[in-house]
């Protein structure tokens, strides 16, 4: 026992590769107990359908066409709404079970445990949108633009519950009960999914709502989506949505990945 | 001395509540450190602060040569740790736990694979090794906690009460692995509420009581203060409890403590006072229910050193 196993490994790229080792370990466990990916899919599907046949006559005269805008605000609710109740649970329950002691008893970055769990946080996002782009279709939404941009419109909906997710990943980390967690997320999650432009254009909302719903980034994604998947006028909306899904990563992210730190 | 680690003067406050209160700890490469202490003493949080895992308000440690503070990740590469409550994935097979931790700990995934199946076989785990964490029996958990910690070959082992809530026979073979572990030339702290515990597995003794040390030693050192054996007597008769009193401290020379319920211990030092016990007690008529020859609890051990029970500790 002369040398350390500092001088026997050392392989380049640590971060990457944690942090891709703690993924698989999420995916796996997402596997084997698909539960809160099914509740995130299930819970956006249930408010489609509920929209769709209790307000689709009043609003667009008919279903198929009240179909096509609601859609891709269901789209964004999806990624946002996975993005802000199981990331920042699934981490809370680790750090509780005493698995995160372990990890930060590894030399290991201590952004790897949070990274990976993100990280698959996005597969599990692409999979709960492949998901649900099968019962929109099924009910007969239609994309109405070309593949680049249906692609354009999935990936800005991921990045923005990527960068969302770091929220509730800030929270699980500093919030040491998991209920608290899961009370504040969905608490949260009714103005700020609601308060948009998912089930009616803004304009048709009263003033104090239109004002919630003009400064709401998830309305800026929502409109960015349908703009991408129907084949509008796209605006300044992608921007906005890049621009807030940043502002979101840039704060939350460092700090959520200080409380890691902190936390004893 | 080439200490593996040391301590010096470890303060940790949490509120209003002082876990540690100037904390001395340290212990030669390759031998094992047995910290004792009840309840809240704080030899959890010792251990975290050893570990990395948590900073201390006041004192310092040095573990494999390494600020705690100032070089956790050096610190890391050295240790292995093995929490008071299992912290594996249990929703991950035995093998998979390990292979993780191998590939965190920078293996490519076929050494990660090769040091799992290696680990698991000298655990006794094959069986486990497709099973899921969260079926394993209590035992098991501990085992594959332990050979987790061990994936990395550590030059030290934090053993946070390894054997809390495991059956006497399970406890042994725990016992077992910390020896074969130390026989490699591993440095040990091992954690415990049991003096039976670290009396079998420790070179040298720490006793710990509210947040400091109140006794430093080999086991034999400790054995001289607080008795190596105790004797316990039971008389059939609870109103003779008082006789057998008697009976015993002048036979051992210390004081006996009526422990409850009509039962009587008093510490001796070894087994050669049995035959004149049974005899003085056999003239005094006194009938037995119990008697036996054990060590002495932590609580009597405690009496022993602070002078003060339970009770009064409180």
């Amino acid at each position: 026992m002369t040398t350390t196993a500092e001088t026997s490994r050392s392989r380049p790229l640590g971060l990457v590769r944690h942090s891709a080792v703690l993924a698989k370990r999420s995916l796996v466990k997402t596997k084997r107990s698909p539960g809160y990916l099914i509740n995130g899919v299930m819970t956006p599907v249930i408010f489609l359908v509920l929209f769709l046949y209790l307000f689709g006559g009043a609003v667009s005269g008919s279903t198929d066409s009240y179909l096509q805008y609601l859609f891709p605000g269901i789209l964004v609710m999806t990624t946002s709404l996975s993005g802000m109740l199981a990331t920042g649970l699934n981490l809370n329950i680790d750090v509780k079970k005493g698995i995160f002691d372990r990890f930060r008893s590894l030399p290991i970055d201590r952004a790897a445990p949070l990274l990976g769990s993100v990280a698959a946080d996005v597969v599990r996002y692409v999979v709960a949108v492949v998901i649900l782009f099968g019962i929109g279709y099924a009910l007969g939404f239609r994309v109405q633009s070309d593949p680049l941009s249906t692609l354009a419109a999935v990936m800005l909906a991921v990045v923005f519950g990527f960068c969302l997710s770091w929220v509730t990943v800030f929270l699980g980390v500093l919030v040491r009960d998991e209920g608290a967690v899961l009370a504040f997320s969905f608490v949260a999650f009714l103005p700020l999914v609601l308060g948009t432009s998912l089930s009616a254009p803004v304009d048709t909302l009263p003033g104090w709502l239109r004002a919630w719903a003009n400064v709401n980034p998830v309305t800026h994604a929502m409109d960015a989506c349908r703009a991408l998947l129907n084949g509008g006028a796209v605006g300044d909306t992608v921007t906005q949505t890049l621009i807030w899904s940043a502002v979101l990563l840039v704060i939350f992210c460092p700090l959520a990945v200080l409380a890691y730190q902190r936390r004893e | 001395m080439d200490f593996a680690f040391q301590a010096e003067g470890l303060v940790k406050r949490f509120g209003k509540k002082t876990a540690l209160s100037g904390l001395d700890l340290a212990a030669t490469a390759g031998t094992v450190l047995g910290v004792l202490g009840p309840n809240g003493a704080g030899k959890t949080t010792a251990i975290r602060i050893l570990a990395t895992l948590m900073r201390p308000d006041e004192g310092r440690a040095v573990v494999g040569g390494f600020d705690v503070v100032t070089h956790p990740s050096r610190v890391r590469r050295l240790i292995g740790l093995t929490g008071q409550y299992a912290t594996v994935d249990e929703e991950l097979t035995a093998f998979e736990n390990l292979v993780m931790v191998g590939q965190l700990l920078d293996m490519r995934k076929a050494e990660a694979g090769s040091r799992a199946d290696e680990l698991l076989r000298q655990f006794d785990l094959q069986e486990a090794g497709k099973q899921r964490a969260s079926v394993l029996s209590g035992g098991m958990r501990r085992r594959l906690d332990l050979a987790v910690s061990l994936v990395g070959r550590p030059q030290i082992v934090f053993l946070d009460e390894p054997t809390t809530g495991l059956d006497p026979g399970r406890r042994e073979d725990l016992w077992r692995l910390v020896r074969t572990m130390t026989a490699e030339g591993v440095t040990v702290l091992l954690t415990t509420q049991y003096l039976e515990e670290a009396d079998a597995l420790a070179d040298h003794i720490c006793v710990i009581d509210e947040g400091r040390a109140i006794a430093d030693g080999t086991p034999a050192d400790l054995k001289q203060i607080v008795g190596g054996q105790a004797i316990v007597v039971r008389p059939v008769d609870p109103q003779q409890t008082d006789v057998a009193v008697d009976v015993l401290e002048q036979v051992a020379g210390r004081r006996a403590e009526p422990v409850d319920r009509g039962v009587v211990t008093v510490p001796v030092d070894d087994d050669r006072v049995l035959p004149e016990v049974i005899q003085r007690l056999a003239a005094a008529d006194i009938r037995l229910a119990e008697f036996s020859l054990r060590l002495p609890s932590l609580d009597e051990a405690f009496f022993a050193l602070t002078g003060r029970s339970k009770e009064a500790r409180r």
